[in-house]
């Protein structure tokens, strides 16, 4: 939704470099270092996945890699659980559909 | 296969204090984490913690951390980070696969676990919808990665996870427009309810969220009122604006490693459900594995570091590291720290808890 600028404990939101990911085919910013899941909520992106069967909806809900609701296809490999994997420069990240599709060579 | 004296697996407090205690006993300990950096949930607990100077009372959870990560800095505690454990065989056999690419077997002569837990759902036509999320993970969004996950909350659970983290999302610029509590009685300790009052978020006892509604997001919320037998009272339904849930409603121990390693298991309803039996060293059923920390029983992250302490320091004795005297001191010491944290109305219940576990017969 919004990145935290300024806050009355942590104080001024940290200098870091911006590095380029692309989200479902979009150029976009995300701070270095930072997770794929904080990077799209700044972004304000509404779900990472839909359901195999009836197509719902997901996001993150534990936000500490233990329920994996918040999985997305990551440079080709799907179920990468996105609250605890940090974004890298010309990372590619796609909306994930079911259980997704391995798209990397094996 | 490689071969360490003991392994600690989780660094948040309760692993960080145990490979501490051990390391300064004198024994050479290998500390693991999945995660990319250690400290576990300390760095999103940016309001001051309590208990007495001991328990560094008033200082905040993010400085606790820092502390602790100095610590094991200064005693070139070794550290993989990045690093899964699968599993654990032979009582003593940790097979961890390091940065997802290579599996690694270490032999060890100690195992403390420290998994600490996960936070419990509570599930409504919507739960699971974008923007339903544990309190603890939306704390997790706005402290650590300085992201706000939604502009409007409705926060379930006035426990202190609820009201704290209702404080901390207001601190983040988000508006809290709700506060539900099933139980007739707000949960949280005084102080921070009273920090969420003064700033004018309603409380609503004997409440519950019926329903979130949304599309792709949630976009609202309906609330109800409970009866004494915890059913809706049909009128009293309340719509509110809000594209967040936040749920608190407790948390379970992450016991699958030691259950699966084959550590006896008791139920603990007060403690999170499902524990690991331990002696009052943190030691299990098999001898060679010791647990610290919210697996043994979800506490704070007060009680988990003494609970980790006290492992390392039984693990090193084990090891004839510590000697029988200095064990004793060093024992009685963090058993009396922990009984100071385990007092009052809310420690009371947990100490009883504990001491029925202990209670209980091996096997």
């Amino acid at each position: 939704m919004q990145r935290i600028i300024e806050h009355p404990v942590l104080g001024p939101l940290p200098d870091v470099p911006m590095v380029k990911i692309i989200v479902d085919g979009e150029p976009m910013e995300a701070r270095e270092g930072e997770m794929i899941a904080a990077a799209l909520i700044a972004t304000g992106k509404k779900y990472f996945r839909k359901t195999i069967k009836t197509h719902e909806p997901r996001g993150i809900y534990c936000g500490i890699g233990r329920c994996t609701d918040c999985v997305m296809t990551v440079n080709g490999i799907p179920n990468v659980r996105t609250c605890i994997t940090p974004v890298e420069d010309g990372m590619v990240i796609e909306t994930q559909m079911g259980y997704g599709v391995w798209k990397q060579e094996q | 296969m490689e071969e360490r004296e003991v392994v600690v697996i989780g660094a948040g407090p309760a692993g960080l204090s145990a490979a501490l205690e051990a390391a300064r006993s004198g024994a050479h300990v290998l500390l693991v984490d999945e995660n990319s950096k250690p400290g576990g949930q300390l760095f999103k607990q940016i309001h001051k913690f309590f208990g007495s100077r001991d328990h560094r009372a008033g200082v905040r959870g993010i400085d606790i951390g820092t502390q602790l990560l100095e610590e094991a800095d200064a005693l070139k505690i070794e550290v993989w980070l990045d690093a899964e454990v699968c599993g654990i065989f032979n009582q003593r056999d940790v097979w961890i696969v390091r940065n997802k690419e290579k599996s690694v077997n270490v032999r060890a002569q100690r195992i403390i676990i420290a998994t600490g837990a996960v936070e419990n759902s509570v599930n409504f036509p919507g739960w699971s919808l974008p923007g339903v999320m544990g309190a603890g993970a939306a704390q997790t969004m706005i402290n650590l990665h300085r992201v706000l996950p939604g502009f409007k909350v409705l926060m379930v659970g006035s426990g202190n996870v609820g009201v704290i983290v209702s404080y901390q999302l207001l601190q983040a610029g988000a508006d809290v427009k709700a506060i539900v509590e099933a139980a007739p009685r707000l949960g949280g300790y005084g102080v921070h309810t009273a920090k969420v009052r003064r700033a004018g978020v309603p409380f609503h006892t004997s409440h519950t969220v019926l329903e979130a509604r949304g599309t792709d997001h949630v976009e609202s919320a309906t609330i109800v009122q409970i009866d004494d037998k915890w059913q809706p009272i049909p009128g009293t339904e309340k719509v509110l604006d809000v594209d967040t849930i936040c749920i608190a409603a407790g948390l379970t121990p992450l016991v699958e490693l030691a259950f699966a390693a084959g550590c006896e298991p008791l139920y603990s309803p007060l403690l999170g459900g499902m524990v690991p039996w331990h002696d009052a060293s943190m030691r299990t059923s098999i001898p060679s594995i010791y647990i610290a920390g919210d697996i043994s029983g979800v506490e704070e992250a007060s009680t988990a570091m003494e609970e980790g302490r006290m492992a390392g320091l039984s693990a090193a004795h084990s090891l004839g590291y510590v000697a029988e005297q200095v064990y004793e001191v060093g024992f009685k010491a963090a058993e009396q720290r922990m009984l100071a944290l385990r007092s009052g109305l809310f420690g009371q219940k947990r100490r009883d808890a504990k001491a029925a576990i202990m209670a209980q017969t091996r096997g």
